[in-house]
């Protein structure tokens, strides 16, 4: 059995007094959907935001391809193949959307005309290239998250950490973005998605991780996770 | 709803291209006719003044403009360029070509050294620490006796012609030294903007946490950003000390000239290419004509403009004259695209 994509090993983060993550270990496989659950206040984008290098773990270890990541910063992850999307979602708003996914190309192209190729790639993958010209910022809510994704793809990431992309879209938005989570997938990447809507992230996802008050309380199958009654206390408070 | 083609695949966006290319040659022919065309030697130094700080706006807009990093100190920079290269005349008779180039050399390596700690501020908080930075120069090269302290630097008028860099008959070749500076400076920052560095500062200026996220080093590209503009705005302060064959604190480092250089990218449009060159036609226009009208000594006058500029530009136009001009072509692009579309095809 080859090791796992990612692998985190007892992470904890502590803000001051509060601590928002504790002693979490999970792995996600190279291709795999990992969907990252929890009630609010659960330390979800706390340990996303680990992942990504936008916060130094207090305790634990990250490992990702087999080597230890000490003292990650988001351009050292996004170097070894770690992309991410915001939850507020932070496009270059006064660039075009073209623009937006060259700057994710130019990772590994720095020539321009190459870089354009890649970024009108990924633009067409997550069906923005009739909007290659427009503007980030005039953009609607739903297609900025589409045109992080693009952004993010043109990296060529092997692990994309998706944060809420599917928050504030209608339901035909949502059914559209499941898609392309799939479609990511088979092209080989693994997906890390911190997802509220739960419709939409059971059927798709390979496993559920769910946190509750910063620790780990469930991993496993979505349709175990639906069962598992630790899930359903967190959830309905029962 | 139309779909906006990208601005080449229309013919009309194709003729209209050709039509600014043809209007900025006839500029630059314009720029090259000049001192054939003035009639008298203040009208060709006032002509100079504007390429002086249109190139300093040029280079600023590398660092305040593309990544957004807003400097209210480049007057230290400028400074550092006119002193190196005046003092390694008078000291070593190093030619004053050289020495644009060792000034240049110089003002990167202080403006990395003061860039290293200044990027981790942000914002508002980057530009004063820059204004504190040229501030503490201006005091510390007032003190400083070996650099003339207070009293300046006065340049040897020794040996005029090319190789000298010193003109004395007419400003002529002055005119067409500071036209080349700035047609350099304009071609560095054209290069910048179509290469990958133009689209890393953009991003940097837009959303740097995004940037980090696409692998971008925010302090390594600041630092890129600062070393070209700094380099390039003290190859203005030599031609300063050349031009004028004196030199002080004050006419080099003040903090006055520090916001002027800022103020004309500002006005002309932050982030294009050209913006600060029509700023610095307009502010100059604005302050000859408002010299005229409140006379010479009103030294606060010109800070009052300065000061309503700003505000102007910030609360109505961010974009500057260029940026302002820009939405008007976008408007009428797509009033001409609504009218072919319900023309028909």
């Amino acid at each position: 059995m080859t090791a796992p994509l990612l692998e985190v090993r007892g992470l904890g983060k502590r803000f001051g007094g509060l601590s928002a993550n504790e002693d979490i270990s999970f792995a996600v496989d190279g291709g795999e959907i990992v969907g990252l659950i929890g009630p609010n206040g659960a330390g979800k984008t706390t340990l996303f935001n680990c992942l990504a290098g936008f916060h130094a773990p207090s305790a634990g270890s990250i490992e990702f391809e087999g080597e230890t990541l000490v003292q990650l910063t988001p351009e050292g992850a996004a170097r070894r193949g770690i992309a991410r999307t915001f939850q507020i979602v932070r496009t270059f708003a006064s660039m075009t959307a073209c623009d937006n996914a060259m700057v994710g190309a130019m990772l590994h192209a720095k020539v321009v005309a190459q870089a354009r190729a890649r970024a009108l790639d990924a633009l067409a993958f997550v069906g923005l290239e009739r909007r290659a010209a427009a503007i980030a910022g005039t953009m609607t809510v739903a297609e900025q998250r589409r045109l992080e994704i693009a952004r993010a793809l043109a990296t060529g990431p092997k692990l994309l950490l998706l944060d809420e992309v599917m928050a504030g879209l209608n339901p035909a938005e949502v059914r559209e973005a499941v898609d392309l989570v799939l479609r990511i997938r088979s092209r080989g990447i693994a997906c890390v998605i911190v997802e509220h809507v739960m419709e939409a992230i059971m059927p798709i996802a390979d496993r559920i991780v769910v946190l509750d008050a910063g620790r780990k309380i469930a991993d496993g199958p979505p349709d175990a996770i639906a069962r598992d009654p630790a899930v359903l206390a967190a959830y309905l408070g029962a | 709803m139309p779909q906006p083609l990208p601005a080449a695949q229309t013919p009309m966006a194709r003729r209209y291209a050709a039509g600014r290319r043809a209007v900025l040659f006839a500029f630059l022919a314009l720029a090259i006719a000049l001192p054939s065309m003035v009639g008298n030697a203040s009208e060709l130094n006032y002509a100079i003044l504007v390429l002086m700080i249109a190139q300093a706006g040029v280079a600023w807009n590398i660092l305040g403009g593309y990544a957004g990093q807003v400097s209210l100190g480049h007057a230290a920079f400028y400074g550092i360029g006119a002193y190196t290269s005046t003092q390694l005349l008078l000291q070593y008779n190093l030619s004053p070509w050289l020495g644009m180039v060792a000034g240049g050399l110089v003002a990167t390596l202080f403006a990395l050294a003061i860039g290293w700690p200044c990027f981790r501020l942000k914002g508002h908080y980057f530009a004063m620490a820059t204004i504190a930075v040229a501030e503490i120069l201006q005091i510390v090269v007032t003190n400083w006796d070996w650099l003339g302290g207070a009293v300046g630097l006065s340049l040897p008028v020794a040996e005029a012609g090319w190789r000298g860099f010193v003109f004395n008959k007419s400003n002529v070749p002055y005119y067409y030294i500071m036209l080349g500076l700035l047609l350099l400076t304009l071609g560095v920052n054209l290069l910048i903007e179509r290469s990958f560095l133009g689209y890393y500062f953009r991003a940097i200026k837009d959303e740097p946490d995004a940037a980090r996220s696409v692998g971008i080093d925010l302090t390594r590209y600041k630092l890129i950003a600062i070393a070209c503009s700094s380099f390039l705005t003290a190859i203005g302060g030599t031609f300063y000390a050349q031009k004028e064959l004196f030199i002080d604190p004050g006419s080099t480092m003040a903090t006055s000239l520090s916001i002027k250089i800022a103020l004309v990218a500002i006005l002309g449009g932050v982030g294009s290419l050209g913006g600060p060159v029509v700023g610095a036609v307009i502010l100059t226009a604005i302050e000859e004509s408002t010299r005229a009208m409140f006379g010479g000594t009103g030294r606060g006058t010109d800070l009052i403009i300065y000061a309503l500029l700003i505000i102007g530009v910030a609360v109505y136009y961010p974009g500057g004259v260029t940026g302002w001009w820009r939405e008007l072509e976008r408007r009428w692009f797509a009033s001409v695209a609504e009218r072919h579309a319900r023309a028909g095809p």
